[in-house]
């Protein structure tokens, strides 16, 4: 790619590039450690997730002072705009994707209070295709690759019809004995947290294929035509 | 929308130099064109086209033709100087005969003009156009230079649209005003877009985004792209444009 006349402008937008590399990476290492969490019931694994999660937290904040500071100071167009107004939106989606596994792993501590459930596979394919797909995502956008996140946004409806099946699945192991309600309800909320982490991974796509095309996706048919 | 100016294969030399190079494009009436590009693109001769002033320059010439309301400028019973009523000029650097007074700045074309009728109610009318009435109303017989750099360039902006142009051309006119003088200048280019088309030339790229509808860019005499303008500056086609607004060039 063509660099700027002035270099110092590369040098902050690589620096921003590289910061939210860093919080895409911290955010699928909470996934990952929060699910482990659960299927080896290590609460005390549970247990540092929330670390890793204020140090999302502390990037959040240093991403969002970095895209003001490039706003105010460099007025940016074209690609340059579009990269940072995509910083601004995806670290959102980022950061949430952090807190739910936060949340994955406050269930796991709970979880591993009580006797195991039966083993659930399709828990752990969600919790895999979850992943994949933030992974999927944040490759998409350090590539600039708007097919890579096309894909990421059609894998959602598999993302979607597996959580279906979970959630059949859990009311069943529920109604079978009332004994399993309590443990089977908190895996439900994992399954849903592993869902909306799909959610975000199909956002953070959305803003990538807006960043290198140029056209917005989102929501087809609510866009008001301007003359 | 009815197009106000139709450029077509306009090209423009000082002698030996080809300072543009084939530019077409039409400006919709009440639009608002800004010009971008870097220095020696050939946006100011593509404005003083636009008026018949590159003629005026010893050693110009220029082939192609440029229409106002579908009148070819050069026709032979175009009078340049009645045309030049019509399409109106304000310049980089404010302007003002410095011996005359406010008043009879403004009046200035319409008396070279042989335009007579009520003076005092044109002036307050043009000031008014150009938000500068209120500052001035009270000293309309002190001299010109006794205003400001923004209220200069303001009482020039009068001073054209007295005439009553139905095109303006505005070359880099709030480059050398403050922040405040050049908001001024903006609002009232929104304003004047309601009654005239406009044609700015402009380095402030963030000027030509907030002011313009659509946007040129102009390199090395060639007209590069033309678009909207908030395609231009948030996903222009062109890779020389995509480079020029980003700040990617030379």
């Amino acid at each position: 790619m063509k660099a700027h006349t002035d270099k110092t402008y590369d040098l902050q937008l690589e620096d921003l590039r590289n910061k939210l590399l860093t919080l895409g990476g911290n955010v699928e290492t909470e996934i990952a450690t929060s699910m482990r969490a659960l299927t080896e019931r290590d609460s005390k694994l549970a247990e540092t997730v929330s670390g890793q999660d204020r140090e999302v937290n502390r990037l959040e904040i240093e991403i969002d002072e970095a895209c003001r500071r490039l706003l105010v100071l460099r007025q940016p167009a074209a690609s340059d705009l579009r990269f940072i107004t995509t910083a601004l939106k995806i670290v959102v989606d980022l950061e949430r994707i952090g807190d739910l596994a936060v949340n994955i792993a406050e269930r796991a501590i709970d979880l591993n209070q009580s006797p195991p459930l039966k083993p659930i596979p399709d828990l752990s394919r969600l919790a895999d295709l979850g992943q994949r797909q933030v992974r999927a995502a944040l490759d998409a956008f350090v590539e600039a690759d708007p097919d890579k996140a096309e894909q990421v946004i059609k894998n959602d409806d598999l993302l979607d019809s597996l959580y279906h099946n979970l959630v059949n699945e859990l009311l069943a192991l529920m109604m079978e004995d009332p004994r399993n309600i309590r443990r089977a309800n908190s895996l439900l909320f994992v399954a849903k947290h592993l869902e909306r982490i799909g959610d975000h991974a199909t956002n953070v796509a959305e803003m990538v294929i807006y960043m290198v095309r140029g056209t917005d996706i989102r929501h087809p048919g609510s866009r008001v035509q301007r003359k | 929308m009815r197009p106000k100016v139709e450029v077509r294969s306009l090209n423009a030399w000082f002698k030996a130099n080809h300072a543009l190079r084939n530019v077409s494009l039409t400006v919709p009436a009440n639009t608002v064109l800004a010009i971008i590009g870097p220095s020696g693109c050939g946006k100011t001769t593509f404005v003083r086209c636009l008026n018949r002033m590159h003629e005026l320059v010893p050693g110009a010439c220029q082939s192609g033709n440029v229409l106002v309301d579908g009148q070819d400028l050069h026709a032979r019973r175009v009078d340049p100087v009645n045309l030049r009523r019509r399409v109106g000029m304000v310049f980089q650097r404010a302007n003002p005969f410095p011996t005359m007074t406010i008043f009879d700045n403004v009046v200035a074309g319409l008396k070279l003009n042989g335009v007579r009728g009520d003076y005092p109610a044109l002036v307050e009318k043009s000031l008014r156009q150009a938000a500068l009435w209120d500052e001035v109303k009270d000293r309309l017989r002190q001299s010109a230079v006794s205003l400001s750099g923004g209220q200069q360039q303001r009482l020039c902006i009068a001073r054209a649209l007295a005439v009553d142009p139905e095109v303006l051309l505005m070359d880099e006119p709030a480059s050398a005003l403050d922040p405040i003088a050049t908001a001024r200048i903006e609002e009232l280019i929104r304003q004047l877009r309601e009654s005239l088309t406009i044609v700015i030339v402009t380095h402030n790229m963030q000027q030509a985004a907030r002011v313009s509808d659509s946007t040129a860019f102009f390199y090395m005499g060639e007209l590069i792209e033309h678009g909207p303008t908030e395609q231009i500056f948030t996903n222009p086609r062109e890779s020389r444009t995509e480079d020029y607004v980003t700040g990617k060039f030379g």
